[in-house]
């Protein structure tokens, strides 16, 4: 039987190989959220609030809800993360979700699609999608209004709202061979060719901050639910202990 | 009644007017199990746990979904976020889903090795043919219901597929969508199919598959009929009450279930995107459709098969035939031995295949296709049902190890 289950064992590894590789993409890079880290977290928040939300809703999120976990109180909620108002002009109260104004219809003209809400993003994309698609704007004058694509998602929609930030790259390619005799350049590089306001070093903390905060939003009890977990798996051990005293009791008089 | 029972008092008052210490005797206290039930045998008893975790969750996140085509999405969110513990409630439900898959699968494994599915055993393994069809139904009818990109266009495809019946493919589709597309009607049906109409079905087959296993008794991993050899008051001398003994026992393999459990629901309730697909974060959306349709984990072997036959029709036929095989199984095997411990080689390297094949399929049926995935979608497939028109075969005339009278 051990020697089957040996050739089993052989003949599935292969395939286990076979993850697809993917497109080349640049930047290319990983990242690590560390969810104890609220600082992070809040000044991810400031900047989302500042340059993403005119555009993307986190219609799933409410803003007292961020603050409470992130440790803001709700009078600098109102100050510093809430600009929008109600239809009689007052501001949107702290206990509502976070919803922007911009009307879909004029979206859908402006930029070709209806901007996504990101409440979830950071779940369906990935943190680190999100890391390299914010730093991979480059200028590209062949899109008419934009002036940039992006080297993570080729021809997308977004303008660079944050190249005051980080300012305006251009890709450095090389050359590569596509493995059917042909070459295409794929992009290795960047190169500022007009500084931001920040140096590059600020940019990438900046969003990493933004990335954490948006991991944060897509799962808010993200550590509520690990630290119930260490509970539960302790306390279900020390069951286990007294489960198995309690079979090997019962079990001595079966032979 | 209460004379054949000897109870008194309240018990006695109830035994008159109902049999519950009969049942009680019938069912745990006097149902004697082989004392060599080994790890194989903790799954019978998981499924049921999990079945019970999936009615309890359900009903709770019913109390808060909405089955409708423009809040369905948004109130699975509200579940995870505004709901007290709904975000449990929800990842129970999701892992449990998977996990009862996961159990359910080792459970006809074990069937698989020990031939608990052969006479007088055939009803049961029926019945849990049936639990096992029913489940699907019930899996694929539940994940629509988060209503995100996969939901939808999962749904979708696999609707599509009675379009390959001849003749009255494209009504059928229309009739099982109440639209043109999967849309809110299709929701709302499958809502009611996945809380009211599929589980009274399941709970009711679970009831038949312990009713027939209580009469016929269980299988062993000897595969020896223990009524064989019993004292002078009728017990078996192989077998110990289900209570204490197997509930005790049992009750080691739930916790130990559960600790695996709670690390899926605590820790990574995504499993790598296997138990809730990534693209599921991303409300449906009938204009745009995914670059990868995939079904679930515990659909892909048979979506490989499916897609590993150039022909839509006869793909479709193919697969529903990789579940008919199963429902014969009992058929199929024609040998005399149970258990694997005695039985031949040959069974065992069908067995093998049978292993690889489905896991092959498994995996493959998780990726996108292409040439070299299809030959060995293909390869795989003829491995699929090659088990059991081999076991047809070898099982005649098996040559088998001498069964002992009495369990090792």
């Amino acid at each position: 039987m051990r020697k089957i289950l040996i050739i089993v064992a052989a003949l599935i590894a292969p395939t286990m190989g076979w993850a697809a590789g993917g497109a080349a993409t640049f930047p290319n890079d990983k990242i690590e959220i560390d969810w104890d880290d609220k600082a992070a977290m809040q000044r991810g928040a400031r900047t989302y609030v500042n340059y993403c939300m005119s555009c993307h809703s986190a219609e799933f999120s409410r803003y007292n809800r961020v603050g409470a976990d992130l440790g803001i109180a709700d009078d600098l909620v109102r100050d510093n993360l809430i600009f929008t108002t109600d239809i009689h002009g007052e501001q949107t109260k702290v206990g509502e979700l976070m919803k922007n104004t911009m009307n879909t219809a004029y979206a859908e003209e402006a930029f070709g699609v209806v901007p996504p809400d990101l409440s979830l993003i950071a779940r369906s994309r990935g943190v680190n999608w999100l890391y390299n698609y914010l730093r991979g704007f480059y200028i590209d004058e062949s899109r008419t209004g934009l002036g940039v694509n992006n080297g993570v998602f080729a021809n997308v929609g977004m303008p660079h709202v944050l190249a005051e930030l980080q300012g305006l790259q251009i890709p450095k390619y090389r050359s590569e061979s596509d493995g059917h005799g042909g070459e295409h350049d794929v992009i290795v590089g960047f190169e500022i060719i007009k500084p931001g306001s920040m140096s590059k070093s600020e940019y990438d903390n900046t969003i990493h901050d933004l990335v954490a905060f948006l991991d944060y939003v897509a799962e808010p009890y993200k550590q509520t639910r690990r630290n119930v977990g260490t509970g539960v798996i302790i306390f279900l051990f020390g069951f286990l202990i007294l489960a198995y005293m309690l079979k090997k009791e019962y079990w001595k008089d079966v032979h | 009644m209460s004379e054949d029972n000897n109870t008194k008092g309240l018990l006695g008052w109830i035994d008159a007017r109902f049999p519950l210490s009969k049942m009680y005797d019938e069912h745990l206290g006097k149902y004697y199990a082989p004392k060599n039930f080994n790890f194989w045998y903790f799954f019978g008893s998981l499924a049921l746990l999990v079945l019970v975790l999936q009615i309890v969750t359900g009903i709770f996140l019913t109390m808060h979904y909405k089955p409708d085509g423009d809040m369905a999405f948004k109130s699975v969110e509200h579940i995870m976020r505004d709901v007290d513990w709904g975000w449990l409630i929800r990842y129970l439900h999701s892992t449990g889903a998977s996990a009862f898959f996961i159990v359910v699968y080792l459970h006809m494994f074990r069937a698989l090795i020990y031939g608990s599915y052969q006479k007088p055993r055939e009803l049961i393994w029926l019945f849990g043919m049936f639990i096992f069809l029913a489940l699907m139904a019930e899996a694929f009818m539940g994940y629509l219901l988060p209503w995100g990109q996969m939901s939808y266009w999962g749904a979708q495809v696999i609707i599509s597929l009675f379009g390959a019946v001849p003749i009255v493919g494209d009504e059928l589709t229309l009739w099982i969508r109440g639209d043109f597309v999967v849309s809110d009607a299709t929701l709302n049906r499958f809502f009611a199919l996945h809380v009211v109409a599929v589980p009274i079905v399941l709970l009711m087959l679970v009831v038949m598959h312990i009713i027939a296993l209580h009469g016929v008794g269980s299988n062993n991993p000897d595969g020896i009929d223990i009524k064989k050899t019993k004292d002078a008051n009728g017990v078996p001398l192989d077998g110990i009450p289900f209570h204490p003994y197997y509930s005790v026992k049992d009750l080691v393999g739930v916790v130990v279930f559960l600790i695996l459990f709670s690390v899926v629901v605590f820790f990574m309730p995504e499993m790598g995107g296997y138990f809730l697909e990534y693209a599921n974060f991303v409300p449906a959306n009938q204009f745009k459709t995914p670059e990868h349709i995939a079904p679930v984990w515990y659909f892909t072997p048979f979506y490989a098969i499916l897609r590993a036959v150039p022909d839509k029709l006869l793909g479709v036929i193919a697969m529903f035939s990789a579940i008919v095989v199963l429902f014969l199984l009992p058929w199929f095997d024609r040998g005399k031995v149970r258990s694997i411990r005695y039985r031949s080689t040959s069974f065992k390297w069908l067995l093998a295949m049978l292993i690889v094949s489905f896991v092959g399929l498994g995996y493959l049926g998780a990726l996108p296709s292409t040439g070299i995935r299809t030959l060995f979608a293909q390869i795989f497939s003829v491995g699929y049902f090659g088990f059991f028109v081999g076991l047809w075969f070898i099982s005649k005339n098996e040559i088998t190890k001498p069964v002992p009278e009495r369990v090792q």
